[in-house]
């Protein structure tokens, strides 16, 4: 009993954590433009997809992964170039049609490239599993929960101790006001669509060892992160968080215990509960409307 | 029994007291304002009476029946209707139809109807559009007929808004700055606007910041500072009073 | 300006008239019954999305929930097709209904969340109930008949079809030219000042989703019938976003705009199928260009640089 429910908690909160990342994608994204990123999980999958590339084509590990961060970071950046920056101002509808144009060209490259098929990556440290009352605990899983830890922690000092992270929270709150101040909007932009990219990059990355990856898991992965980004309230960070590892908890359990054909089903049942009996997710500000 | 009754009304925001306690009760027929230096409360209280805003506490009565937690489509079916101090005006549509709209409540809003455009329907709406033609002259915006609301400029749309409201044939009409950032000319024009509007028989509620508008225009005036009443009384009554005199000229007059 | 509106619509009959003698073969001629059904469908939603300001990233759910109602019904329950049709539609109706009314109070973006939401989900229950729906495989439909005539070929569809969509491009133009229209239009302009003249926002918003949500299901029925099968793709996220993508492209709030993104997208893969494994990047970066360059869609903007009312 205890070991089933610790097994699925386990596999919960690993792919939970990749949730995480992409949920904190989409909120610093939201957060300084408004725009709802759904190429959010074309990252994840550029992520994974990338580094089997270059680990297969023979770089080091650590480089490989390296790159495999970075290029997608470069990535966003020229999504935020090219295609927002010339839309500013659109429609909320218009603006998430060029996401989804953004995320079918990535994935279609990423098909035409590096073809239809299934891959995975050596697990960092062994697959020897670790057993904890029973239940199994892959190395990887800890990979996956403590490097998602330290981007927590490191994002946590960056907003609230650092003064461009503190520049990029103005902009959030009111971009005419930050603009006033001093504060480079655009700047705060290109920041978070580099940083975006690359949370979900390392998501995609160190999830791939145990979930295997190929051109289209971004779809999936992508609308999960958004589930989660909206559990915890749009736009609220340690929201994003909680939301991300609750929605892999949730789904784990409700594959375990429930049905696992309903397994991708879960989450969206869960926010669909959410908005009926809390409307502004978990996290979520009430805002009046001034007029 | 007066037409509106506002007894005790507050607001909360968080920790801020927006309107605190306020009093106060309105005549049919006449034209009653509400001045304050900026931040006094003024937009707060419109949206507590026309049902934008929950109040923290208090009672607003209209026709002596509470209205508290009315929505504002609600309380439009009861005859109010205001405009806003920063413009609410559909850009999406053309300026005629942003004045039909104002007519919503007085139509067959019926959807299969609509779809099938009965005749009777479409005679109605020829009929509206007439009306809503002859509401823009009487605001004074002939010359934008056939205008896109969004090719307006702002003082046009301001009166704009007047001619919605009153496409609704509204008993109560609440006014935010009608003449705010107007020019001279322009605000005697809106000044005799107001005029015609009292004198068709509809009460109006004014918040304004010319005084001179105020002070000729008003039956009675309220006086808001920092969401409290101030004051409340005539024209001549509110000149007189020290403490509006000390607020709006500072506590060293 | 409305006057000028309807000479549109004469256009769009003649066109519907003539097309099926000047077409030279029957490809061409189920092109077009697929561009009139998908006409139809961006109709309505661009009510929801366009006139009224609402997102829906979940209506190819409700267009499957038709869809399949039309092939489960009749084919396990012997339910006669149109009763079938009627019952999917309620359905859908009602689920929409039910939803709709919490999620209006809410802005936007959950919304997308929302809508998105139900139409994964119905599109997941419909490839794991495979002993009712085939799975992902899908399942046959019955032929549609009525009053002992059946529609069977390709000619009688399109002429079926292309009634409907005139009827639906005139309604269409009527309901937004009526009462219930600029209040729908209106509450998309400001909501508050909509509410404060009278308008039930929140009821506005859920009688529109309704709507459009039931012509999807309808339409999914009438898809169902003419393509004679339903796989789950019909339900699919994809399906819901290229609905949308239709009713963006020919430009929201515009009736005519409806027709042109239809029209388009529909004939668009057909015409990438020569790219071989380049269609979804060629998808994709259409979709950005012309959503960079012509944010309005096609028509309003085209509309506008010739100094012409959509």
């Amino acid at each position: 009993m205890l070991a089933q429910l610790l097994q699925f908690l386990f596999s919960g909160l690993t792919v939970g954590a990749t949730y995480a990342l992409a949920a904190l994608g989409f909120t610093l994204i939201y957060n300084a433009s408004n725009v709802i990123n759904f190429a959010q999980g074309e990252f994840i999958m550029l992520g994974g997809m990338l580094a089997v590339f270059f680990t297969q084509s023979g770089l080091p590990t650590p480089a490989a992964l390296a790159l495999a961060i970075l290029l997608p970071a470069l990535v966003g950046v020229l999504v935020e170039k090219l295609a927002i920056e010339p839309a500013k101002g659109a429609e909320t509808v218009t603006l998430i049609i060029i996401t989804i144009g953004a995320s079918l060209v990535i994935r279609g490259l990423v098909q035409v490239w590096l073809g239809k098929g299934t891959f995975s990556l050596p697990a960092f440290s062994g697959d020897t599993p670790i057993e904890i009352f029973g239940a199994t605990l892959l190395p990887q899983s800890l990979w996956v929960l403590g490097a998602t830890a330290c981007v927590v922690a490191a994002l946590w000092y960056f907003f609230n101790r650092t003064l461009s992270g503190k520049a990029m929270l103005a902009t959030s709150y009111n971009q005419l006001a930050a603009q006033l101040v001093g504060i480079n909007t655009n700047g705060v932009l290109f920041i978070s669509f580099a940083l975006s990219a690359a949370l979900g990059a390392l998501g995609g990355i160190l999830i791939t060892p145990i979930t295997l990856t190929s051109y289209e898991v971004g779809i999936m992965l992508g609308l999960k992160g958004f589930v989660a980004a909206v559990v915890g309230g749009l736009g609220n960070g340690l929201g994003a968080v909680v939301g991300g590892l609750l929605v892999g908890i949730l789904e784990a359990f409700g594959a375990g215990y429930i049905s696992s054909a309903y397994k991708d089903a879960i989450p969206f049942v869960l926010i669909l509960l959410i908005l009926f009996f809390m409307p502004r997710g978990l996290f979520g500000a009430r805002v009046t409307d001034r007029v | 029994m007066s037409l509106l009754d506002v007894k005790q009304l507050s607001i909360h925001f968080g920790g801020v007291k927006a309107v605190q306690e306020v009093s106060f009760s309105i005549d049919a027929g006449i034209v009653y304002s509400v001045i304050g230096p900026n931040g006094a409360g003024k937009t707060t209280l419109f949206n507590l009476i026309t049902g934008v805003y929950k109040p923290t506490h208090g009672e607003i009565c209209l026709d002596g029946e509470s209205i508290v937690g009315k929505s504002p489509n609600e309380l439009a079916r009861r005859g109010m209707a205001r405009t806003f101090q920063n413009l609410q005006v559909c850009m999406n549509m053309s300026a005629l139809e942003n004045v039909m709209v104002g007519a919503h409540l007085r139509l067959d809003r019926n959807l299969i109807k609509a779809a099938l455009r009965l005749p009777s329907l479409a005679r109605r709406d020829a009929e509206l559009r007439e009306e809503a033609a002859g509401l823009m002259r009487h605001v004074g915006l002939e010359q934008y007929i056939d205008a896109r609301a969004d090719s307006m400029p702002y003082g046009a749309l301001k009166r704009l808004e007047i001619g919605r409201a009153l496409a609704m044939k509204p008993r109560l009409i609440f006014l935010d700055e009608p003449a705010a950032g107007l020019n001279p000319k322009e605000t005697i024009e809106v000044d005799e606007l107001v005029r015609k509007i009292a004198a068709s028989g509809i009460t109006v509620v004014l918040v304004e910041h010319d005084m001179k508008m105020v002070m000729n225009l008003s039956d009675r005036i309220l006086v808001l500072d920092y969401g409290k009443k101030l004051a409340e009384g005539t024209s001549e009554e509110v000149r007189r009073n020290p403490d509006v005199i000390a607020a709006y000229l500072g506590a060293h007059a | 300006m409305f006057k000028r509106a309807y000479f549109g619509l004469y256009l769009v009959i003649v066109v519907l008239a003539v097309l099926p003698f000047v077409v030279p073969n029957s490809f061409y001629l189920d092109l077009a019954t697929r561009m009139a059904i998908n006409a139809i469908i961006v109709l309505g939603l661009n009510l929801l999305i366009g006139f009224a300001g609402q997102i829906s990233l979940g209506h190819a759910g409700f267009l499957g929930i038709g869809a399949y109602a039309s092939a489960i019904l009749p084919t396990h329950f012997g339910w006669h097709p149109l009763l079938a049709m009627g019952a999917g539609a309620a359905l859908t109706g009602l689920l929409a209904a039910v939803l709709a009314r919490p999620i209006f109070k809410l802005k936007g973006q959950y919304l997308a969340m929302a809508t998105l939401g139900l139409g994964i989900i119905i599109s997941i229950a419909v490839r794991n109930e495979a002993d009712w729906t085939g799975g992902p495989d899908g399942m046959p439909v019955p032929a549609f008949g009525l009053l002992g005539f059946e529609l069977s070929n390709d000619k009688q569809w399109y002429w079926v079809v292309a009634v409907l969509l005139a009827i639906s491009t005139w309604a269409t133009l009527n309901l937004i030219d009526s009462p219930f229209g600029r209040a729908l239009r209106a509450l998309h302009g400001s909501e508050v000042a909509s509410s404060v003249v009278g308008v039930n926002v929140v009821r506005y918003k859920v009688a529109i989703f309704v709507l459009s949500a039931v012509f999807a299901s309808l339409m999914g029925s009438v898809t169902a019938h003419y393509v004679g099968f339903v796989t789950p793709n019909l339900a699919d996220f994809g399906h819901s976003i290229e609905l949308v993508t239709m009713v963006v492209i020919g430009g929201m709030a515009s009736v005519y705009g409806s027709l042109i993104g239809a029209v388009l997208l529909t004939a668009l893969p057909q015409a990438l199928a020569t790219f071989e494994g380049w269609e979804t990047v060629a998808f994709g970066a259409i979709l950005m260009v012309c959503m960079i360059f012509l944010p309005k869609g096609l028509v309003p903007t085209l509309a506008a640089r010739f100094g012409k009312g959509g």
